[in-house]
């Protein structure tokens, strides 16, 4: 088990800088998981820690060691690709040795190491097929054991799953979990799909054009994102958004927009407004957190109604504002007709409109 | 449209083949006279030369040209610089007719007054490189010809066979330790298996085809030391009008080319449906 | 390649000593060795590809005088073009003494027609083989693709009689079929790959919209068919000039190609050898193609790799 250390990382695609001045620090046995939208530089890092890219500032530490300029074999680290890169033109047996026996590995440790790592994936009966003669999930965990049999104290996942239809996804995502719990080998792992971010990691970086948004424990990043991009970023449907004021009223800070006026809960929400008096804001809430009830004191008629199978979406339009709302009971509501309903104070999260970070 | 091309394609070598059984001479007869013409031709010692000829011009100029070509297309896979400029330079003699790359090795290799000579002037008088007049060396100096045209063709097609390939391949192997010749060597080689195969059959129909730059560079000489078939059956057909003759010489040419395409398509095509199973 | 595993500074920090960073020079070195090694077998080979060149160009602009007593590889002291005005207007090409120009001009006249028929049958074709499918047209297709790889040498003489007999023979229409044959099975293939390559959603888009065969050929395909029928030109104008067999057999005296006529004034001239002006002919002759190249650029690429027949 060995933890990674990023300090102060640079990586320039010509003069192109793509990452600037990163520093991370991943925990021995950790799922960590680098989420963000495409080209936010996630891959590039992970590339980067494999030693696939070449960095131009920085260090990178894994299990204590510098291996800024090591050899990606070097490392002490195992690889999973989202094309898989399997050699085509070998077995399954074979892919998985190759690498030890070009490095000269005893043969009998070899045969014990591959046994091993089939077992754990279930691959002993296919040991002796090509990749071609693979489903895709099948060569997914021929990639892994690939990776296993390097007997790597960092496991590197570059979007494993995302070339797999969603029932796979879902099948091998709760394998790869329980694989992580087994081996409790570190793992980084690349991806764009945020429920994959939000079930396996045991932390999840957030990033956007080379540089950490948030860290944090899935939960955490998911209830308290420090700034807009995040809290939009996660979430499906994404989070409600709307413009308006803080200002100070009598039991604490309120927010005014034109469509509400809503007095923020003071013990989770402290917020300096002394400088200023008003703060052009935005406020923030999860559609779970709009209730609709009878006696809810905002109002709006019902656009559309998305029946989801164990929940409802309810689109709510409030003054020409459109919000969503989740709703896991089957009472009746109907198109146009007007609802009433009220926001979760405890949880909204609030923004500064010009930095965009939480306050 | 294409029936009759078809006609023109099966009709041709149908008439050909009959013609080949025939004792025609200047003008077609539809006699037969069974085998007898292909037994006169394997006893024709012209013949034989120029299929000693082919055999040795085929095996050289296939091995060079897929070697050098490989070679070159890797090499310029190591993201160089200029890749574009080399790339220009080694296949433009493709561009270049056969009769002129014949007529350029030609006035080249000739002792008097090309490279011999001009290593000669700088100080190595004895110095020698007269292939071209040797009757056991003339075949080699066509090879170097065609291989000097040929090559960048294999580079071109290898290159792209070579950019087709995974990057994640790559960085797979990087990660599990494989230095890189061994990539080229037991990963990159056997993917490419389609492209070599491809590579192969364009030249090798060229190898059977190969007479202009024989022409052009030494007109089958000195004597008929560098013939080959087809100009065996250019001359048969037109020179000396014994047209059954060169007939059965194109026909035994067809057949060592249907030994090797046609299998060659079997196995693509049983592929091609492997991979549509899939 | 050090082994994988245990690794120095891994040892190192094993021991409990504090982890120096590790010297780059190493990796440097090691990437540094290769490069230089691949540079200088790149640049050995274009040496090997541009001396032909070189010397031709250089030769070409010498005086015999100079080619007799100086060096081969020098550049000329003496610079002229009178050998390449001699082989465009006065060099005896065996039938008469005005040049290459006349089997320039020739080339030219067999060129175009030879670009235009095959382009238009291989793009019709293509277009009928890849969205109107039979299985009998798949039957064709194969044979043709046979076809291309029957020597011509099995099919000259049965062709000769044929163009004969419709008094084609040693005709400039006659060497125009000729070359649209033996063309067919790669223009078709070409355009055969590129329709395939056009999602087939389209061309049941304009069925539903009622568009005919010829209708969609021409309203549609036609025009979408730029990129390739650039491709297939680059090819036929290539291939079609620097063609010597069927020139020599079946163009007649009259119509000799470039490429024959450049063969007979080299190789039948009685006398001393003028090598600068055999050299600028060749030059000359290989104009054509080398221009065409050299402006395509990835074109010509594209060009081959299409035509490496991968049915």
């Amino acid at each position: 088990m060995s933890g990674v250390n990023v300090k102060n990382l640079g990586i320039r695609f010509g003069s192109n800088a793509v990452i600037e001045h990163l520093d991370l620090a991943v925990n021995p046995g950790e799922f960590l998981v680098l989420l963000g939208p495409s080209g936010c530089g996630k891959s590039t890092l992970l590339h980067s820690i494999a030693g696939l890219i070449d960095v131009a500032e920085g260090s990178i530490e894994i299990g204590g060691n510098d291996v800024t300029e090591a050899e990606p074999n070097e490392r002490g680290i195992g690889m999973v690709f989202q094309s898989y890169a399997l050699y085509p033109t070998m077995t399954v047996e074979r892919n998985m040795s190759f690498g030890l026996r070009v490095s000269g590995t005893p043969k009998p440790a070899i045969e014990e190491r591959v046994k091993r790592a089939a077992r754990m994936l279930q691959l002993e009966p296919l040991l002796q097929r090509k990749p071609s003669q693979l489903s895709g999930g099948q060569r997914q965990r021929v990639a892994i054991g690939r990776a296993l049999v390097r007997d790597a104290n960092v496991f590197l996942l570059d979007e494993p799953l995302s070339n797999l239809d969603a029932k796979l996804r879902t099948e091998l995502r709760r394998e790869l979990k329980l694989l992580h719990n087994s081996l409790g080998a570190t793992m980084i792992y690349v991806t764009h799909d945020q429920v994959e971010a939000m079930t396996l990691a045991t932390r999840v970086v957030v990033m956007r054009g080379g540089k950490i948004q948030q860290i944090g424990a899935p939960v955490a990043v998911y209830e308290r994102p420090e700034n807009l991009f995040v809290a939009g970023f996660l979430g499906a449907p994404g989070m409600n958004f709307l413009k308006g004021e803080l200002t100070e009223g009598d039991s604490g800070a309120v927010f005014t927009s034109t469509a509400v006026k809503v007095p923020l809960d003071p013990a989770t929400f402290k917020v300096d407004t002394h400088r200023s008096g008003r703060r052009a804001v935005v406020l923030g809430i999860r559609p779970e957190d709009i209730r609709i009830h009878e006696d809810g004191e905002l109002s709006g008629t019902v656009q559309l109604v998305e029946p989801m199978g164990n929940h409802r979406v309810v689109w709510i339009n409030m003054n020409g504002i459109s919000l969503s709302a989740v709703l896991h009971d089957d009472r009746d509501i109907r198109t146009d007709s007007t609802i009433r309903y009220s926001f979760d104070v405890r949880r909204v999260s609030c923004f500064d409109e010009a930095t965009e970070q939480r306050l | 449209m294409v029936l009759t091309v078809l006609v023109g394609y099966l009709g041709t070598t149908l008439w050909s083949i009959r013609v080949s059984l025939s004792s025609s001479r200047t003008f077609p007869q539809y006699d037969f006279v069974g085998l007898q013409q292909y037994e006169r031709l394997f006893d024709n010692e012209r013949w034989l030369m120029s299929l000693q000829n082919l055999a040795v011009y085929g095996v050289l100029f296939l091995l060079a040209c897929m070697v050098i070509g490989f070679l070159l297309a890797v090499f310029i896979d190591q993201k160089v610089r200029g890749e574009g400029v080399l790339r220009t330079i080694f296949l433009y003699p493709y561009a270049m007719s056969f009769v002129a790359t014949g007529l350029v090795w030609q006035w080249l290799l000739n002792p008097e007054s090309g490279l011999q000579q001009a290593v000669r002037q700088v100080g190595f008088a004895e110095f020698a490189f007269d292939w071209i007049v040797d009757q056991d060396r003339v075949i080699y100096t066509i090879v170097i010809a065609a291989v000097w045209q040929g090559a960048g063709l294999v580079m071109a097609l290898m290159l792209a066979g070579l950019r087709g390939i995974d990057d994640d391949i790559w960085k797979a192997a990087r990660v599990d330790g494989i230095p890189p010749w061994r990539v080229y060597l037991s990963i990159v080689l056997p993917m490419m298996g389609p492209t070599v195969a491809t590579v192969f059959i364009l030249l090798f129909t060229g190898v059977v085809k190969v007479f202009d730059v024989v022409v052009s560079m030494t007109q089958g000489g000195p004597g008929t030391a560098s013939d080959v078939p087809a100009k065996f059956i250019m001359d048969h057909l037109f020179g000396r009008a014994n047209i059954a003759i060169a007939s059965a010489g194109s026909i035994v040419l067809l057949l060592t080319v249907i030994a090797l395409v046609v299998p060659f398509m079997v196995v693509r095509s049983r592929a091609g449906a492997r991979r549509n199973d899939a | 390649m050090p082994r994988m595993g245990t690794h120095p500074s891994q040892q190192r920090a094993d021991a409990g000593i504090a982890v120096a960073p590790r010297p780059m020079r190493r990796r440097a070195r090691r990437i540094d060795v290769a490069r230089v090694g691949i540079y200088a077998f790149l640049i050995a080979a274009a040496l090997f590809f541009l001396t032909p060149l070189y010397i031709m160009v250089v030769t070409s602009l010498k005086s015999m005088d100079e080619i007799r007593q100086g060096f081969l590889f020098a550049l000329p002291e003496h610079f002229t073009i009178e050998p390449w005005r001699a082989a465009w207007s006065e060099v005896c090409t065996g039938v008469s003494c005005d040049g290459i120009r006349t089997g320039f001009w020739n080339s030219v006249m067999i060129v175009v027609p030879s670009v235009i028929f095959p382009i238009l049958i291989g793009a019709i074709n293509g277009y009928a083989l890849s969205f109107w499918r039979t299985r009998a047209a798949d039957w064709l297709f194969a044979m043709l693709l046979l076809g291309a790889f029957i020597p011509a040498q099995v099919m000259i003489y049965p062709l000769v009689k044929v163009l004969a007999a419709a008094s084609l023979f040693s005709s400039l229409p006659g060497i125009v079929v000729i070359h649209v044959i033996f063309s067919m099975p790669v223009m078709t293939l070409l355009f055969r790959n590129y329709y395939a390559s056009l999602p087939q959603e389209l061309f049941k888009a304009a069925r539903i919209d009622g568009g005919g065969f010829w209708r969609i050929f021409l309203q549609l395909m036609l025009p979408m068919s730029t990129p390739i029928m650039i491709v297939g030109a680059i090819m036929q104008v290539t291939g079609v000039w620097n063609d010597y067999i069927f020139g020599l057999v079946f163009a007649g005296r009259e119509n000799l190609p470039m490429t024959v006529q450049l063969n007979n004034v080299i190789n039948t001239t009685t006398g001393e050898r003028l090598y600068n002006v055999n050299m600028a002919a060749t030059i000359l002759t290989s104009l054509v193609p080398l221009l065409v190249y050299f402006v395509s650029g990835r074109w010509f690429v594209r060009g081959i790799a299409a035509g490496a027949v991968k049915g």
